[in-house]
């Protein structure tokens, strides 16, 4: 049974592209079948930041048109056989995606695919709700910082109302990612710590991503985190998340900061 | 403002973050959820109305007042009479 996951936010520059590369790249890896989709019509980076910027040719609006079939527009990862990624548009306007042309796109991805993972623009206007109305899941990237919480609570009351399958009287499944995470500074009482925004979002967490150089590194080279440096402490983070998406129980830690941590209380104590 | 920059000095800043972040929430939260409520209560009261009695939706008013103890909801209905004969 295929799954449609929503990568959203509200707020922008949170982490919502590099974590849907990074997700899809890890899901894949594991051998699901995954489609990654750029619903940000106007300012795509998806392609980018998995490395595929020079392929694209068609795109989301050219299949919703029916410019271009499906299988046209996907690009398939040079890394991994079965990753593959629908290019949002560069030049058209949003307005050019309807409801029902997304509704076929993600329909025909249903039979071929095990995970359909969806790029939410930032913002509540119509690519977000667009790109989140056919989920059945979603991935809340938040910051641990006032405005994204913030934007994380609206974006959770959208998903509550506006999705198909709320308006069926469902439950959406959702899924907190915390992401650049600095555990030194949360335990400093400078930097909302994870109980602090679970409590608060009252939402299940997926993931905790630790602030990390390795993020830019890895979109600089125009690839997944998880395929860039798979034993950097993101890449270990977004793997564990990916495992708790397909249902297993991996313990929350927060990786590679854990044993620094550890280091400096014995300094301390020293 | 010095004893309050010694205290956050002290404790960090991230605790006032989290005071405001609850307050503000559950504040938006309300207004959300409570005009979202009362669109949906004006529809169901109207189509339920107009089973037995000619009301249009301009002649239903929802009005809420929550407190903290005790909260009032309020249904006023118009409905015109035909003169009498």
């Amino acid at each position: 049974m295929a799954k449609v996951l929503v990568v959203t936010s509200g707020k922008g520059g949170v982490g919502k592209t590099t974590s849907t590369a990074a997700l899809g790249a890890a899901l894949a890896q594991t051998g699901q079948k995954v489609a990654v989709i750029d619903f940000d019509v106007g300012l795509r980076n998806l392609d980018l930041v998995m490395g595929a910027e020079r392929r694209v040719v068609f795109d989301l609006i050219n299949v919703v048109q029916g410019v271009a079939k499906v299988s046209q527009a996907l690009i398939r990862d040079k890394r991994l056989e079965t990753l593959w990624l629908l290019p949002a548009s560069q030049t058209r306007d949003k307005d050019a995606l309807t409801e029902s042309g997304v509704a076929d796109v993600i329909k025909e991805l249903r039979n071929t695919f095990d995970w359909i993972i969806c790029d939410s623009p930032a913002g509540i206007e119509r690519g977000a709700t667009l790109a989140m109305r056919f989920a059945d899941a979603a991935v809340i990237v938040t910051n641990p910082e006032v405005s994204s919480v913030r934007d994380s609570d609206r974006i959770i009351g959208l998903l509550d109302a506006k999705t198909e399958k709320a308006e069926k009287g469902e439950q959406i499944e959702k899924h907190m990612l915390i992401t650049r995470y600095d555990p030194q500074r949360a335990k400093r009482g400078e930097m909302l710590n994870i109980e602090d925004v679970l409590d608060i979002l009252s939402t299940p967490l997926l993931g905790i991503i630790p602030e990390s150089q390795e993020v830019l590194r890895a979109s600089n080279i125009g690839a997944p985190i998880t395929l860039c440096n798979a034993a950097s402490a993101p890449a270990r983070a977004y793997l564990d998340a990916a495992r708790r998406l397909r249902g297993g129980v991996v313990p929350m830690t927060i990786h590679g900061e854990r044993k620094r941590l550890l280091v400096k209380l014995f300094r301390r104590a020293a | 403002m010095t004893l309050f920059n010694l205290f956050s000095r002290r404790q960090g800043s991230a605790p006032l973050a989290r005071d405001r972040l609850q307050i503000l929430l559950s504040h938006e939260r309300s207004v959300c959820s409570k005009s979202d409520l009362i669109g949906v209560l004006r529809e169901e009261v109207v189509t339920v109305l107009c089973k037995h009695v000619p009301v249009g939706q301009d002649n239903v008013t929802i009005r809420m007042d929550r407190g903290a103890t005790l909260s009032m909801l309020e249904i006023e209905v118009l409905i015109h009479t035909p003169p009498a004969r």
